[in-house]
């Protein structure tokens, strides 16, 4: 069997999309998920969930502290209980902190120290999970605790400027000071928000085990294999190719699974010490305090606009937190960099070192707290000025990008706050707040803006045409709920004239080539790209069989068409046709600024009496280039929105200022929306193309809905109530001081 | 010890520790049933216990030998989906997958709690019956943790399931 590849670098926009004169009929389609019967079913088989015999089931002991030494473990107790095999513990080797995403090397490791309240120490190991829980609690942990940095607010003065990560920490432009002064119109005002937990429903899990010649092959719920085995290779001192990790079900990420967490190596080295397989899952504690926090945020914004609402000067400081020794930063002013005009330009990031858990990503790192106060302070200015919100971004429409001086490689926010404004009833809003009342409840409406960097990553995927004319889509790329299997499915589809039943996707697995992983809303352009290159060289491939050229060719419903013939697959394809599709990123992105957008437009209602706050009508406009299953993608945008919505309302870690531990580290007490917080949520796709992005002309959208989201509940709270909270979650201890009188 | 799930017998040696989610999971290989919290808090664990639902990592295995247990695996198959999984995926009531299995159980235990005439909170009337508002689906699932979100969407596919039953 023959194996081509076929790789592109995203060096120049791509201007012809086969997507476009594929004839299959299957992209775009609001489409089932092909995964979804075994999901529904419940046959999706999830990290923790595949059967060995001989497996012996590890829990992780904790630190009882929040800094400090370990001095010993006292294990005799836990040892003596039935069932009790060992507790394990490689102070050199286990994890300190999870990783970070994409990262080819191990994180911090070596837990003799402790950073956080709640680090992971050891492994008991037993016959069954009762056993190993309950000789876990049986550990006495020796120890010599310190004093911690507990306490973020008194520490502003000593926050550093971290190393350049996801963006750089400082960059300035203009003269910030003197655009404020020739102002006509100012705003200046501190925005804050708490740590959050992404709280995937799945808890992190490793089932791992080692074969006869070395290889480790760990089950795990991770976003990214080709990267987690690097770092999982990395921690354990193994080339790439002695470790396999195996993801095909991950039961949500949103930012918490992209890097390795400490349960994977320690259930590695427990397997390999003991020789069975081991399975580790964290308890929801554990995954709240030793996984990964979005970082709390200050957020000092200034803006000036000139007599007409043109924005002349934009300023974002920021204040993030992170452990010691971590470089990464939560990339605050990520959008503020290029969603509005302004010559005079100042975006910066202080890192105050905290002990507190890893901070990491967690959905829409940078836009989700960001956005809040950027457009927080747009609807202030706004109202300063005497405009509409909406008017006020139209306005505020730049040309190219201000700081890059690029063109926007594709950019309809002004169509979605237009279409958006129209289809909510805009117009109903009354501009003076806490006017129109029904019954006991204050009625608002708010927007804000959506805008996510598009990002591309390296990607391949394998496609193999079989012998009776069906296709094989492998990559280790993961489907995380994003829709990964059917989409990949739908472009292969779409590409080699095959119906989705003619169609197998197998994701999850680093035997199969590295896919971009799920992260930063990068998957569809990405993995989407590889198979789209793929199949652009089966096709080629095909027209060979044909004799005639790749643009002569028609392929659908299983036949190839060309020339006024046509032959089925099957009997073209002889042993089998396979080819590797690989995607770069190259100078695309730095010759575009490319992002996706949209427009959130919320109604809230606010308790006149409590101050308790119920969203009761949603619509977000959307402009993020091709949809291509507009159910899952619509799924996408409705769970990011419902993110935002629980950012805006409930959601806050509270960290003990004595130890640092998460108060609430558990569902109970760390609120994320339930069923009766969200009502009925539109979305609206408007028509989009990006040449630049990839071939298949689509941007991310993944991260899009929590963008902005946040913000369009808190306009629409000042709207309703009159009361202007710069400090989430928006709680009803916030609203009530200002409440107008009963 | 003696359990019956799905209408099939089972034998199985659980510790006296273990809960019934553990038994399913970890004992019977059926890993439909979801553990996202172990504490009663998120609704993964979902099954159906006589007929009602229940949070499967509440109760321990040795407490449910004489009962009739239904899991997820026991209302379809990938191949023939009981009604409630089909309106789900038709519905994209879902995203990852794994808090699926619990809202299906919570809303086939649900759909029964209402035609049995149980109010809710937002039951106007505690003598009014049988309407399935979105409020009331809303409700009444709100033990049941998306994370994805897919709520708007797990509303329309019971409704639907609710509306052409018999």
């Amino acid at each position: 069997m023959s194996e081509d590849t076929n790789t592109l670098t995203m060096d120049k926009p791509v201007e012809q999309s086969l997507l476009d004169t594929s004839v299959q009929e299957l992209i775009g389609k609001p489409l089932d998920r092909i995964d979804g019967p075994a999901k529904v079913a419940g046959r999706a088989t999830y990290a923790a969930e595949y059967g060995f015999d001989n497996l012996a089931y590890g829990f992780l002991v904790r630190a009882p502290f929040g800094f400090g030494d370990v001095d010993g473990l006292d294990t005799e107790a836990a040892l003596a209980l039935p069932d009790v095999i060992d507790v394990v513990s490689d102070v050199e080797t286990f994890l300190r902190n999870s990783q970070q995403g994409g990262e080819t090397k191990a994180p911090t490791q070596g837990v003799s120290r402790v950073d956080y309240f709640g680090q992971p120490l050891a492994l008991v190991v037993a016959e069954s999970y009762e056993a190993a829980r309950d000789a876990a609690a049986a550990v006495r942990v020796r120890h010599s605790a310190g004093v911690g940095e507990w306490d973020f607010d008194g520490r502003l003065d000593e926050a550093t400027t971290p190393p350049p990560s996801q963006i750089k920490p400082k960059t300035e432009q203009g003269d910030v000071e003197q655009g404020l002064t020739d102002a006509a119109f100012t705003i200046d005002a501190t925005y804050a928000t708490p740590s959050q937990n992404s709280a995937a429903m799945e808890l992190h899990g490793s089932i791992a085990t080692w074969d006869a010649e070395g290889k480790l092959t760990l089950y795990g719920a991770l976003q990214m294999p080709a990267s987690d085995r690097l770092q999982l290779a990395d921690a354990l001192g193994l080339k790439a190719d002695q470790v396999r990790i195996v993801a095909k079900y991950v039961g949500g990420g949103f930012g918490s699974k992209l890097g390795i967490a400490p349960e994977s190596v320690a259930a590695a080295v427990a397997s390999k010490k003991l020789g069975r397989p081991v399975k580790v899952v964290m308890t929801r504690h554990q995954v709240f305090e030793a996984t990964v926090r979005r970082s709390n945020t200050r957020q000092r914004v200034r803006l000036g606009a000139d007599a007409n609402g043109r924005l002349t000067t934009v300023s974002h400081e920021n204040h993030v937190s992170n452990l010691p020794d971590e470089d990464y930063f939560e990339p605050v002013g990520v959008s503020t960099h290029f969603l509005y005009p302004g010559e005079n330009r100042r975006v910066t990031h202080e890192q105050v070192v905290m002990n507190w858990t890893l901070a990491g990503s967690m959905r829409a790192p940078g836009e989700a707290v960001g956005m809040f106060a950027i457009e927080g302070a747009m609807d202030e200015l706004a109202e300063q000025i005497g405009i509409d919100p909406v008017e006020l971004r139209l306005r505020n429409e730049p040309e190219q990008d201000p700081e890059k001086k690029v063109p926007y490689s594709s950019r309809h926010l002004s169509q979605c706050l237009r279409e958006g404004a129209e289809r909510f009833g805009w117009s109903e809003r009354s501009a003076t707040p806490a006017t129109r009342r029904e019954g006991e409840w204050f009625v608002g409406m708010g927007v804000a803006t959506a805008t996510r960097t598009n990002m591309l990553q390296k990607s391949s995927a394998r496609i193999t045409l079989t012998p009776s004319g069906t296709a094989l889509v492998e990559t280790d790329m993961t489907d995380i709920g994003t829709g990964t299997y059917t989409i990949l499915a739908q472009i292969a589809g779409e590409l080699l004239g095959l119906p989705l039943d003619k169609v197998e996707v197998r994701l999850g697995d680093t035997d199969a080539p590295p896919g971009a992983g799920s992260g930063g809303s990068w998957g569809a352009g990405s993995s989407g790209t590889s198979v789209y290159l793929a199949a652009e060289q089966l096709r080629t491939q095909l027209a060979k069989a044909m004799d005639c050229d790749a643009e002569e060719l028609t392929l659908k419903d299983g036949q190839a068409i060309a020339r006024n013939h046509s032959r089925p697959l099957s009997e073209l394809v002889g042993t089998g046709m396979s080819a590797v599709g690989t995607v770069r990123p190259g100078k695309a992105e730095k010759q575009s600024n490319q992002a996706s957008y949209g427009a959130h437009f919320c109604e809230v209602r606010v308790n006149a009496t409590t101050g308790e706050v119920r969203v009761s009508r949603w619509l977000s406009t959307v402009a993020a280039g091709r949809i291509l299953n507009e159910k899952t993608a619509r799924s996408q945008v409705i769970g990011g929105v419902t993110f935002g919505i629980g950012a805006a309302l409930t959601e806050e870690l509270v960290h003990d200022p004595r130890d640092g531990r998460i108060v609430n580290n558990d569902l109970a007490e760390y609120h994320v929306p339930v069923n009766a917080d969200i009502p009925p949520l539109e979305v609206v796709f408007l028509p989009e193309r990006d040449h630049w992005a990839n071939p298949l002309h689509a941007k991310g959208l993944g991260e899009l809905g929590i963008s902005g989201a946040g913000a369009a509940v808190a306009a629409a709270i000042y709207n309703a109530c009159g009361v202007r909270v710069r400090d989430f979650p928006i709680t009803l201890d916030k609203l009530l001081p200002g409440l107008p009188p009963v | 010890m003696h359990f019956q799930i799905n209408g099939q017998h089972h034998e199985a040696d659980p510790d006296i520790r273990t809960t019934l989610l553990d038994l399913l999971r970890e004992h019977l290989g059926l890993t439909g049933s979801k553990k996202g919290c172990d504490h009663g808090q998120c609704g993964a664990c979902t099954v159906l216990v006589n007929g009602r639902r229940i949070n499967s990592c509440l109760a321990l295995a040795v407490m449910h030998q004489d009962d009739e247990i239904t899991t997820i695996e026991g209302l379809g198959t990938p191949d023939e989906l009981h009604p409630l999984q089909a309106a789900f995926v038709r519905h994209d009531g879902y995203q990852c997958g794994y808090c699926t299995p619990g809202q299906i159980c919570s809303a086939k235990g649900m759909m029964d709690e209402v035609e049995k005439g149980w109010p809710s909170y937002v039951t106007a009337e505690l003598d009014e019956t049988g309407e399935l508002t979105r409020d009331e689906v809303s409700e009444r699932m709100s033990g049941n943790i998306c994370r994805c979100a897919a709520y708007p969407n797990i509303v329309d596919a019971i409704q639907e399931v609710w509306e052409a039953r018999a």
